[in-house]
């Protein structure tokens, strides 16, 4: 008799475990805008995932380079074939831990991401504001941060210096639903 | 049997932790996606001869095509310089497969106009394809006026015609090549043992040399020349240099006419006596219709 109520407390803390308060997104936004001289570009990115972990904080998105769209089409073959070069680093990637998750409820929170962003071959620490809500059953996160082109080592030809900013702001806006 | 289930407890509850890594769950919930491969080719010319490249929708794109005397023809000439053949040319790109085009050649005063399409693109990702598949179709009106006076032949026999396959595959980031058989059409052939219709084999490659510049080469082989005259297979060799929306190429070649009919048909010299022409292509593309949609393909 004991046996059998140590496997419904196993089977219980299973399930508390599997269903811990995990949020996934497949189609998150992220964009990204540089202001020259001579022109603005900005590009989209409608397939973003995104997954939360409301118990440690912890979060990972990850996005695919070529699926950024941009206006003008050769600007995008560019960006893809001479400047991040997806043909050889394909996704860009970030993982971090939200602080102060603790602090969630159904209000709003201003909090902070401290994380690892990976791209081009090159990892630099980020850390950036976030506003998290939660609405219905979505935990929508979202906020901008800059990022130095230089960072990761993607060069910009002289030619093209007044086109391409040195720091890009890189803004997103993730829909998490509850996982699984 | 209680100190047997608190193992089986603790062992997989651990390994039930590490197993749900957020990282692994994105893995396993990312999107397989198919991808067009792009940039084959830099631009939408290999050479003297097309590419299987189209440009985007929307896009404009201007093309100024120079080819100077032959080399070999001494300091009176320049060097070739004093002499120079050019074509203008505008394409535009319907949407991403069509590209309607006119052009205009100083040589034999020549007009051009042609569509070409992307029949096949070449596929990277969750269902790939080898290779791209672009037609190419052409007519060209001759009008300078070398006839006989009382000769004037009519508008329809001073027509060619060609009609071109492009197969190419990117094989990596470096190496492109390309096969091109296309025929070619004169209503009037130079001469009465001439052939009317000329068939020739291209072949080409693109080499990377860096981010920005690379290497081309392309050879045409007609497997029915013009009898009456001692005509040469069409040979280039160039430098591609790519700085945003312009593309500038430079190139030494036998044949100083930039349309097909001309280059693969009626080239005279011989590149390797000497008869080379220097040339380049400069092109600027305009996007003069702006759009923000997926080029990705998800399945």
């Amino acid at each position: 008799m004991r046996g059998f109520y140590f496997i419904i407390i196993y089977l219980w803390m299973l399930n508390g475990l599997t269903a811990q308060g995990k949020y996934l997104t497949k189609e998150g936004y992220v964009s990204f805008f540089s202001h020259a001289i001579v022109e603005d570009i900005k590009a989209d990115n409608n397939q973003v995932l995104s997954i939360v972990d409301t118990q440690t904080g912890e979060i990972v998105v990850q996005l695919l380079m070529r699926s950024f769209m941009f206006e003008k089409a050769l600007m995008q073959e560019h960006f893809n074939e001479s400047y991040v070069e997806s043909y050889k680093y394909p996704k860009a990637t970030f993982s971090g831990v939200i602080k102060n998750i603790d602090g969630l409820d159904d209000l709003n929170l201003e909090t902070e991401i401290v994380g690892t962003l990976a791209l081009h071959g090159r990892e630099k620490e980020i850390s950036t504001k976030v506003a998290i809500r939660k609405k219905g059953d979505l935990l929508i996160l979202s906020g901008d941060f800059s990022v130095e082109v230089a960072d990761f080592d993607i060069k910009i030809p002289a030619i093209v210096e007044n086109n391409i900013a040195k720091t890009i702001k890189v803004s997103f806006d993730l829909h998490h639903k509850p996982y699984p | 049997m209680r100190n047997f289930l608190s193992i089986i407890l603790i062992v997989t509850v651990v390994f039930n932790t590490f197993s749900q890594d957020l990282t692994a769950i994105l893995e396993q919930e990312a999107l397989d996606t198919t991808f067009l491969v792009a940039g084959t080719f830099n631009g939408t010319r290999l050479l003297n001869g097309h590419s299987v490249e189209t440009r985007k929708e929307g896009i404009l794109e201007f093309l100024i095509s120079h080819r100077f005397g032959r080399v070999n023809s001494g300091i009176d000439q320049f060097f070739g310089l004093d002499d120079s053949n050019i074509r203008f040319g505008l394409e535009y790109a319907l949407n991403d497969r069509l590209t309607l085009a006119v052009g205009r050649s100083s040589f034999e005063k020549t007009y051009d106009a042609y569509a070409k399409y992307r029949l096949l693109q070449q596929k990277s990702g969750e269902n790939p394809f080898p290779i791209g598949l672009t037609v190419l179709g052409t007519a060209t009106a001759k009008t300078i006026k070398d006839y006989l006076p009382g000769q004037k032949p009519s508008f329809s026999e001073r027509l060619t015609y060609t009609g071109q396959l492009l197969f190419a595959r990117k094989f990596n980031q470096n190496l492109s090549v390309q096969f091109a058989p296309t025929f070619i059409h004169f209503n009037t052939a130079p001469e009465s043992i001439d052939p009317n219709d000329i068939i020739s084999l291209g072949l080409g490659a693109r080499v990377k040399i860096s981010k920005r510049v690379s290497v081309n080469g392309e050879y045409y082989y007609n497997i029915n020349p013009f009898k009456s005259q001692e005509l040469r297979n069409s040979i280039a060799f160039g430098v591609d240099i790519e700085t945003g929306g312009h593309i500038f190429q430079l190139i030494l070649t036998n044949s100083v006419s930039m349309i097909e009919k001309g280059f693969l048909a009626e080239t005279a010299g011989d590149f390797l006596k000497g008869d080379i022409h220097f040339g380049f292509n400069i092109s600027r593309a305009f996007q003069i219709k702006k759009k923000n949609e997926p080029i990705t393909s998800k399945y």
